[in-house]
């Protein structure tokens, strides 16, 4: 389980088949993981490897992929605002 | 990595260094009939164990015949010298001595050069032969960097008044030694005894290797010659599984080094490193009166599983009280990602990170975040205003407290 970072991402993004698959290449440590069909999948086991690159903040519309701190107080999420 | 005597000396015979005769292995006691029989003369036999004291263990054993030579194997095949038992026995013919020289290459830390020491007091050690007839030791040091000439061995040897015909014939053993010593980025290359025979011939009688092992990596080709295997550390002793499993945990994930994981037997596991700083902490730890449980240095950037496998591996060994994760200031390691895998590391084993992290300094790239995540588990840490050296002695005073 992951103890430091969460990944949030909007439902229509992680349908849609070609965000899937931008978010699975642009990830340097394999956080998401595309199923043929366009689902997207986020991999537990890789998710506390995130080095908050933020290469996957720019996949879709500003927003739709957030980033959460877990250890700072309030969340401190990373998200793409325009 | 230690060299086997039979296999030093196949290196040095590659050189040109005279062996005696012989000199061969056998790993069985017909095999050593044969090389006996071959020899046609007295022999000695030799356990080839990676081990110091062959002779008072009953290792070495005379033969005139090839009869007893077969048997002289026989009982060495079954003896274990210091928990070793032999790769085979070395087979050699065995002639009168006159004279016994001793003839070491190594590394000198402090001149940082490499020093070769001559002396014409061989067969003991060469510490003793310092301390108590220093008249008879001769050193030089030599560059790496230029082609090694004779003429420097014949200085060296002429330094300990050898004169003459022995002066040349000495100085067929040196060069080579020395050249090998840079070629194959050796620590070690000693001939104790070079032995000078009654008919005035010299051989090497016995001789000892060591090869940096970094360097292993640069002359796989010749280790393979050898018949040196790649999965074969040569350590001081054969490695635990502790210590095969910290190398496995490095393997399997190219990110970083959380490796070379050597086991002790004391209470504080150490994850340390940064450009020389594991050693020095480590250092810190003893001279504070710290007792390692291991020593593990990891640097490159380690992924946060791999820092949480290791972390896991170190505190499940029975007696860690408590682990200190202590690095120089580092800008290509990240301190929040280490962070992370410790804390990981300690909680997957079902303990506190405040109470099981002695301490934890890092303080390079992304240190804020690494620093916050600490604050958030409770754990002790502590930037570089703090001394390594401080921080070790923070780390052993909290097991003090234990």
């Amino acid at each position: 389980m992951a103890l430091f970072i969460e990944v949030q991402v909007a439902p229509e993004l992680a349908n849609d088949e070609a965000n899937a698959k931008q978010l699975e290449e642009v990830c340097p440590v394999d956080v998401f993981s595309s199923k043929s069909g366009g689902a997207l999948e986020i991999v537990d086991a890789n998710v506390d490897e995130c080095t908050l690159c933020e290469l996957c903040l720019a996949v879709g519309k500003p927003g739709q992929v957030k980033i959460v701190k877990l250890y700072e107080d309030g969340g401190g999420a990373l998200e793409r605002t325009a | 990595m230690r060299f086997y005597e039979y296999e030093s000396k196949q290196l040095l015979a590659r050189h040109g260094i005279v062996l005696p005769q012989g000199s061969k292995v056998a790993h069985t006691p017909a095999e050593a009939r044969a090389i006996a029989q071959e020899i046609a003369g007295p022999t000695v036999l030799k356990s080839q164990v990676l081990s110091g004291g062959r002779m008072k263990a009953g290792g070495v054993l005379f033969a005139d015949t090839a009869e007893e030579a077969e048997a002289a194997c026989a009982k060495i095949l079954e003896l274990e010298i210091n928990g070793h038992k032999p790769r085979g026995v070395l087979v050699e013919g065995r002639q009168p001595i006159a004279q016994e020289y001793y003839l070491g290459v190594t590394w000198d830390g402090i001149a940082k050069q490499p020093i070769m020491i001559f002396s014409d007091m061989g067969g003991i050690d060469i510490e003793e032969v310092a301390e108590t007839h220093p008249e008879h030791i001769g050193r030089k040091h030599f560059s790496t960097l230029i082609p090694f000439s004779d003429h420097k061995a014949k200085e060296l040897v002429a330094s300990v008044g050898i004169t003459g015909s022995d002066l040349n014939r000495i100085t067929r053993f040196v060069a080579p030694l020395a050249r090998i010593f840079a070629k194959y980025g050796l620590t070690l290359a000693e001939i104790n005894p070079l032995v000078r025979l009654e008919n005035g011939l010299f051989v090497a009688v016995d001789a000892h290797v060591d090869m940096e092992a970094e360097a292993a990596g640069e002359h796989k080709e010749l280790l393979a010659e050898l018949g040196i295997g790649e999965d074969e550390t040569r350590q001081a002793r054969p490695p635990t599984p502790f210590e095969i499993e910290g190398k496995r945990i490095n393997e399997v994930d190219h990110r970083g080094v959380a490796g070379n994981v050597t086991e002790f037997k004391g209470s504080l596991g150490l994850i340390i490193g940064a450009g020389g700083g594991s050693l020095t902490l480590f250092d810190a730890v003893k001279k504070h009166g710290g007792d390692p449980a291991n020593y593990c240095e990891i640097g490159g950037n380690p992924s946060v599983s791999k820092v949480c496998n290791l972390t896991k591996l170190i505190l499940s060994k029975p007696g860690v009280e408590k682990v200190a994760v202590m690095m120089n200031v580092v800008s290509n390691t990240r301190v929040d990602l280490v962070a992370r895998g410790v804390i990981k590391g300690v909680i997957e084993s079902g303990m506190d990170p405040a109470e099981k992290i002695a301490i934890f300094r890092i303080p390079g790239s992304w240190e804020g975040d690494g620093f916050t995540i600490l604050k958030k588990y409770g754990v002790e840490f502590c930037d570089r205003s703090v001394s390594m050296y401080e921080a070790a002695g923070r780390a052993v005073a909290k097991m003090r407290s234990v």
